[in-house]
């Protein structure tokens, strides 16, 4: 048998305190596709930069094929024949696929040769992998799924044999998604080695041929993907069974309690991202948008906020309409009744720098309960932040914490618990389990399905199909500042799958 | 957990920290004294004896501190709201407007102690005001404040200028001031309350003031982690979109901000007009609103750490002017020099030491605990 593409032993790595990798053990035998996964902050990522040397290990060695290398920095790992696509793409936006290709490798100072040099292996590329791409299209005019492609060139440009690609599919419709694949399988095809870090199972049962599972820092088990299944790898990841579906009765939808006619609502550039988009949201059911992330639906959930002004359309909120010529209002929309969890919980709804006690009260801040003369009552802040805590389980149970020290699915709890025990009549929820472990998401769902069986009015955006699949009583599918189509919860992943890719509704139908 | 480092306790983040900084700024500082060949350590007593070896010295060391303190306090105030004001030097200035607006007319009908309040509502009245038109261009039309704050310096210094040699001048007078205030322009100095207590503050300026700008502090306090205003401006400060889902109107946080900022320096004006020169003299601001900048950042923005930054820089300003008296080979600029480098170690450069004193503290602190983290494990 050949000797392994890579081989990782004892592989330890702390910062400060934390021990982000501990004494891992990974062999990736040369010509397969390797899964890893795991929950976000299991030390997925920092295994992996070890490997692309933007960090250096503690203690532990790596071997490329069969023999032990130093990798100090990319260079390094370059010339050890590794290559990275990293989540968040390396691309120059306003250079042309060539220009981004030769980056850094230009060979001289002029640029004519190296362009030459690189059309040339382009060309190669393309006629070897099928790896189409248009080499003089600006990078930032592409689709997403292209400008990976790019990525995946410029690693093979510098003659990578093993590809680590970082949760490549995080941002691609599921038609990219298996285009991506095909490129993935022929790739092995070719005796290339990759090495695929996600933390979407379903993914890692398609396509991978052998999987690892990290937990808190440690690799917990490698397996065969043919002699795994779903429900494994996710309690081998978590330490326990988990539900993967939400058990939740038939919903009885009430009045109408958003609704939502004819909106167009601009970003910052002035570009249209919602056009005349209507529809409705009635009290006690949970009305789910699925979207490729960038297809308007951040700004829709910002005009409903009050965030962003509204360009022209109708909102009635609670019964009450808002007008789009006034100046939106966050604090008048939450006053009328209807929560807000937004997308961007770092930026938007949380302050990290501040106390816990201080963000469960953000937004309500003009609340009488909170004031005491001219002064903020912090005996009623951190009373109440203690209840929430209480209630929502959040850890560690101290609201005098900063909350940057929370985990990413406490600290969405923080925001929930904010939101919900306000008992709005509407709650807008944007990404509710976005970089939320596997734990915390259980727990977030059940407290959605709970305020809907309250009677609420829920509209919820996910870029997550399953979560939308899951919790949903309606789908609604957006496309390009457009609600494309409307579906049941039964509707499949491959219909609802080609909505989302703009694949015309009667062509979807067949 | 991807944090690459842990949270420091706070007697390394606000007492080991800045006392390292400080000391490096010393040492290099010592070096620069070294090149010019005299003792640093020679030059460090003089230094520390001048500001605080004998009563007169060290009012002339709170007197400064006074001013720094008021504009530490202006600068920290609109960095909670992630403002920088440039403009403390020009609100100062134009704060000491209002100050002999109530010295000049009020001065011989009101004794002291009724014409402080007013002038203290002036101070700041004029100093919010010259900080408002920065605030509002800001807030509505996007320009940027730290621009616009230093241009309005110029326009203040320009404007008093002005109003100095053609206005405000007394008929006659040959210099670019106003007349002396009468006696109830004039804040009383210390003198007897430091002779209570056997002290003799000889000519050193300091002056009730001091007593207005601990208060200051400790409203700015206050004001900002216990107040609702206060928690906006920190919301606004960390996280302008947080500020926007939260329903706060930005244009109206950053005009409020900038006005205390503003006001806070105008407040300056008490020490140096009413305090001490008892007339409305060209540039008497003399720096202090750009020092305040300095002093925000080596206290942290935090009253707590200001009020000793502001004593720290009296230090310098008070020590510096007898070290140049005596040591014939240390110039002025000397002293500008010690002083720039003070700023560099602790506000420019405040974070260059932190990763490493976090690395050792996390090594030790790991070394001790790791025997009860393992048997914890083992517990299992």
């Amino acid at each position: 048998m050949a000797e392994p593409a890579i081989e990782l032993i004892g592989i330890d790595k702390s910062f400060g305190a934390v021990r982000a990798n501990k004494s891992i053990d990974l062999t990736v035998e040369r010509g397969t596709i390797h899964g890893i996964v795991g929950e976000n902050g299991a030390g997925k990522s920092t295994l992996m930069s070890i490997i692309y040397g933007f960090y250096q290990a503690d203690r532990g060695e790596i071997r490329v094929g069969g023999r032990r290398v130093e990798i100090t920095d990319p260079n390094a790992a370059i010339a050890a024949g590794i290559g990275m696509v990293h989540q968040h793409f390396m691309l120059v936006d306003n250079l042309t696929v060539v220009e981004n290709v030769m980056l850094g490798a230009e060979r001289s100072p002029l640029l004519r040769k190296g362009i030459a040099t690189v059309r040339a292996e382009l060309r190669r590329l393309e006629a070897d992998h099928g790896l189409e791409v248009d080499p003089d299209a600006i990078v930032e005019n592409l689709p997403v799924g292209l400008q990976q492609r790019v990525e995946i060139l410029k690693a093979l440009y510098r003659q990578a044999d093993i590809l680590i690609l970082d949760e490549p599919t995080g941002v691609l419709t599921p038609s990219e998604a298996d285009h991506l694949f095909e490129v993935l399988k022929q790739l092995r095809a070719e005796g290339k080695t990759i090495i695929l870090i996600t933390h979407k199972l379903r993914e890692i049962m398609a396509i991978t041929d052998n999987v690892s599972v990290m937990r808190q820092g440690e690799m917990v088990a490698t397996r065969k993907t043919a002699e795994t299944s779903v429900a494994e790898l996710a309690e081998l990841m978590v330490g326990r069974r988990v539900l993967l579906t939400v058990d939740k009765d038939v919903a009885k939808p009430g009045d109408p309690m958003l609704s939502v006619k004819r909106l167009t609502v601009k970003d910052g550039r002035g570009v249209p991202m919602v056009k005349d988009v209507s529809f409705t949201v009635r009290a006690g059911e949970i009305v789910g948008i699925a979207g490729v992330a960038g297809n308007g639906q951040s700004e829709l959930l910002e005009a409903l906020s009050g965030i962003r002004q509204a360009e022209s359309g109708q909102i009635v909120l609670c019964g009450r309409e808002i007008d789009p010529a006034k100046e939106s209002d966050p604090a008048e929309i939450r006053r009328i009744g209807c929560g807000h969890v937004p997308e961007d919980r770092h930026h938007m709804g949380l302050v990290l720098p501040f106390e816990e006690n201080e963000n469960s009260i953000l937004g309500y801040q003009d609340d009488p309960r909170y004031q005491k003369g001219l002064l903020l009552d912090l005996t009623a802040m951190r009373r109440d932040a203690r209840d929430k805590i209480e209630g929502y389980d959040i850890r560690p149970a101290d609201c005098r914490l900063k909350t940057a020290n929370f985990s990413g699915g406490n600290q969405q709890k923080i925001v929930l618990a904010r939101e919900m025990e306000r008992d709005p009549d509407v709650l807008l929820i944007g990404q509710p389990t976005r970089g939320v472990d596997v734990g915390a998401i259980e727990f977030i769902h059940k407290r959605i399905v709970a305020m809907r069986d309250a009677g609420k009015a829920i509209l919820l955006v996910s870029v997550e199909l399953d979560e939308i699949r899951a919790l949903s009583d309606r789908i609604l599918v957006m496309f390009a500042g457009n609600i494309v189509g409307e579906r049941g919860p039964d509707a499949s992943e491959s219909e609802l799958g080609l909505l989302m890719a703009g694949v015309d509704e009667k062509e979807a139908a067949e | 957990m991807s944090r690459p480092y842990a949270k420091l306790p706070r007697w390394i983040d606000y007492g080991l920290i800045p006392l390292v900084n400080l000391v490096v700024a010393f040492l290099v500082a010592g070096l620069v004294v070294l090149a010019v060949g005299e003792s640093p350590l020679q030059a460090a007593v003089l230094m520390l004896r001048g500001a605080f070896g004998y009563a007169e010295g060290f009012g002339f060391t709170l007197y400064y501190a006074t001013n720094f303190i008021f504009t530490g306090l202006a600068v920290a105030v609109a960095f909670h709201g992630g403002l920088f004001n440039i403009g403390g030097e020009g609100q100062a200035y134009i704060g000491g407007l209002g100050v002999a607006t109530v010295a000049l007319s009020l001065g011989a009908i009101l004794p002291w102690w009724l014409n402080l309040p007013l002038a203290i509502a002036l101070s700041f009245a004029f100093g919010a005001l010259w900080a408002f038109i920065p605030a509002y261009l800001q807030a509505r039309r996007g320009s940027h404040i730290v621009i616009t704050t230093i241009m309005f310096n110029f326009i203040a210094a320009s404007l008093m200028v002005y109003l100095l040699v053609g206005v405000l001048k007394p008929v006659g007078s040959m210099a670019p001031e106003t007349r002396t205030f009468d006696v109830g322009g004039q804040l009383p100095k210390l003198r007897g309350l430091f002779e209570l207590f056997g002290f003799n503050l000889g000519g050193a300026p300091l002056n009730v003031s001091i007593f207005v700008a601990l208060a200051a502090a400790f409203l700015i306090w206050l004001l900002i982690w216990r107040t609702k205003l206060g928690y906006e401006i920190r919301t606004l400060g960390f996280s302008p979109r947080a500020a926007r889902y939260a329903g706060m109107s930005e244009t109206r946080l950053i005009v409020v901000t900038m006005m205390i900022s503003g006001g806070l320096a105008g407040m300056m004006a008490l020490n140096a007009v009413m305090g001490d020169q008892y007339r409305l003299a060209i540039d008497f601001p003399q720096g202090a609103g750009f020092v305040g900048i300095a002093v925000a950042l080596m206290g942290r923005g935090h009253p707590a750490g200001i009020v000793p930054a502001a004593i720290l820089f009296g230090m310098l300003y008070q020590g510096g002017a007898e070290l140049a008296f005596d040591m014939p080979a240390i110039s002025r600029d000397m002293i500008v020099i010690i002083q720039g480098l003070v700023i560099l170690f602790a506000g420019a450069l405040e974070n260059m030491f932190r990763p490493g004193i976090g690395a050792a503290y996390q090594w030790v602190r790991f070394r001790t605990e790791e025997p009860a983290g393992a048997s914890v494990g083992e517990a299992k």
